[in-house]
């Protein structure tokens, strides 16, 4: 929050403000101090902010040409291809921009494990995140069923059919998802209404995240607070902006790689051929984002108790901030959980990789193990760790150890000086 | 006023909060209902097979309520394999004759009971399907042998209507 009051300097700017405060929010916005020493990991955020517009825009061309309906869907979507004006260009920005959305938003949960953004005064913008989060991939879920393919009439089967491990009310549950007795047309037009509606609440949770972010400001690859106001900070404009836009640049050659050279490399064939009710595709396999959860279900041999591991491997990273002992947020200084940390990333691809493959023999051992792993991290590890733990000196401030002379040795610039 | 008493006004308030959830309730409740089966799926609700083209050892597929029902007529060999099982081996004990009144005749919803998918026919370590999705063994009479599904395949309600007919529910 800026400190001091903003008065704009125009006579209708002061008219306005004085009734709606648009311009003071603006003025914080752009003044809003930003720790100077953000590294390329934190420019995500305003990646993602770019994905979730990307998405919201070209799905609601998409939803211009789309037809919801079992019989028509799927030919619908090659019409886009095929006949609409520029509509494979649209339709493949929002197939793979779902996909680099989850690429973004993964290095983003990422960064806040290693650098510990989700610790105290921070536990708000982190429980809003993994909200968003969810939706993401309900989101993601419900988008891709719209095509009616035989992954989206499989998937959304799959999917759907999860709720039927609930005890007593399950079956009926499935029933009332799909509105029939199997997934049919009153499936496809509710799941069409709801991947509308998502983005919108993502986009309303986003508000909510930035705005809890600007209560306590960024954490930053140091972890300490920041001293306000002095040197440690810079304002969010121009400095923060032209290094977001720089990032986003980059990410953009990503996403248009994919969009323009491998437009379906994340896709499956399978999806190319129009919904079937009477025959299973050989191998069921989600998108890539979903497959370390995925491969949780499948690892635990009982359907109900699989069902709970996936959801437990997701909501517990909402209870994150309490398991994590540690006072020390980056990992920086954390010469043991920085191991962990990389293990854990270890153990996440691990897992989706083994989650992309045929869930028997050795990939299922492999699976078990890294699944026990993944809440062995969680539960075992970070409450002990905590306590366990011989952190590393911080520094007194983020300037002081680029001035030099820090007791700690990794961020020392002048590491022979402080050796004397 | 030191001591609380109940009095006129919370009788009032308690009323008013009890009417207004029971008015809550009568507007959420279409809104929650309108999303079960309609009236026009439930129409669809019954079907009548024609099996006289069904040679033993042969399954058919059709669809009945938008999900696979397989009608197998059995061969001997595969009657006396499914009923010889002891009941002790089965994660879902359920005999043969429960499952197939007409033992020649087997006829069941073709749909995983683990995740729903569509299991293949003669397939698997029992002869009888296996789920490809997440690795499922039926056997010859539909019952759960290995795997993550936690019953056997439903058998939904059927009679013969003629000798060559079956109406499905």
């Amino acid at each position: 929050m800026s400190d001091q009051e903003y008065i704009p300097k125009s006579k209708f700017g002061k008219w306005f403000n004085d009734r709606l405060p648009l311009l003071t929010l603006a003025n914080h916005l752009t003044d809003y101090p930003t720790p100077k020493n953000l590294n390329y990991w934190w420019t995500f955020g305003g990646i993602l902010t770019f994905c979730l517009i990307t998405q919201i825009v070209t799905g609601l061309v998409l939803a211009m040409h789309y037809i919801a309906h079992a019989d028509m869907a799927f030919d619908s979507v090659e019409h886009i291809m095929r006949d609409v004006n520029y509509g494979w260009l649209i339709r493949y920005i929002h197939a793979n921009g779902a996909s680099m959305f989850f690429l973004a938003v993964y290095i983003h949960i990422f960064r806040s494990l290693f650098y510990g953004s989700y610790k105290a005064p921070r536990e708000i913008i982190w429980i809003i995140g993994i909200i968003i989060y969810l939706l993401m991939m309900a989101a993601a879920f419900l988008g891709y069923v719209l095509p009616w393919g035989q992954m989206s009439f499989w998937g959304a089967t799959v999917i759907t059919n999860l709720f039927s491990a609930i005890p007593l009310v399950g079956e009926g549950i499935v029933t009332w998802l799909w509105g029939g007795y199997s997934v049919d047309n009153p499936t496809l037009t509710r799941f069409f209404t709801l991947h509308y509606l998502i983005p919108f609440l993502i986009l309303g949770l986003v508000v909510l995240h930035i705005w809890a972010l600007h209560v306590p400001g960024n954490n930053n690859p140091v972890g300490i607070d920041i001293q306000k106001p002095s040197k440690d900070t810079v304002p969010f404009h121009p400095y923060i902006v032209i290094k977001d836009g720089f990032a986003l640049l980059m990410f953009m050659i990503v996403f248009a790689f994919f969009v323009f050279y491998t437009p379906n490399i994340l896709g499956h064939a399978d999806n190319y051929i129009e919904a079937n009710p009477l025959v299973t595709p050989a191998h069921i396999v989600p998108e890539w984002y979903l497959l370390p959860f995925y491969a949780i279900l499948r690892s635990v041999p009982d359907k109900l108790l699989g069902v709970v591991a996936m959801l437990s491997a997701i909501l517990i990273l909402a209870a994150l901030p309490w398991l994590d002992t540690s006072k020390i947020r980056s990992a920086v200084f954390r010469p043991l959980y920085k191991q962990f940390y990389w293990i854990l990333v270890a153990d996440v691809l691990i897992l989706g990789y083994v989650g992309a493959m045929p869930a028997e023999g050795l990939y299922l051992l492999i699976a078990r193990i890294a699944t026990a792993y993944y809440f062995l991290h969680f539960l075992i590890i970070l409450p002990v760790l905590g306590f366990r733990e011989k952190t590393m000196p911080l520094p007194l401030s983020i300037t002081e150890p680029i001035l030099g002379g820090s007791p700690n040795l990794v961020l020392a610039k002048d590491r022979k000086k402080f050796k004397n | 006023m030191a001591e609380k008493k109940t009095n006129r006004r919370d009788f009032l308030f308690t009323a008013t909060y009890a009417v207004g959830a029971v008015g809550v309730g009568a507007v959420v409740w279409p809104m929650v209902d309108q999303m079960n089966p309609d009236a026009s799926v439930k129409a669809l609700a019954s079907t009548e097979v024609d099996v006289s083209s069904v040679t033993p050892g042969k399954t058919i597929t059709v669809l009945w309520r938008g999900k696979p029902v397989f009608i197998r007529r059995r061969t001997q060999d595969e009657i006396i394999e499914a009923k010889s099982v002891k009941m002790e081996e089965l994660k879902h004990p359920e005999k043969d004759e429960d499952r197939a009144k007409n033992p020649e005749w087997l006829v069941m919803l073709g749909v995983c009971t683990h995740l729903g998918c569509v299991p293949l026919d003669q397939k698997g370590d029992y002869n009888g399907w296996f789920c490809p999705c997440h690795g499922s063994h039926y056997d010859i009479s539909g019952r759960i042998r290995k795997g993550p599904a936690p019953t056997n395949m439903e058998i939904p309600e059927y009679k013969f209507v003629n000798s060559d007919t079956i109406k499905i529910g």
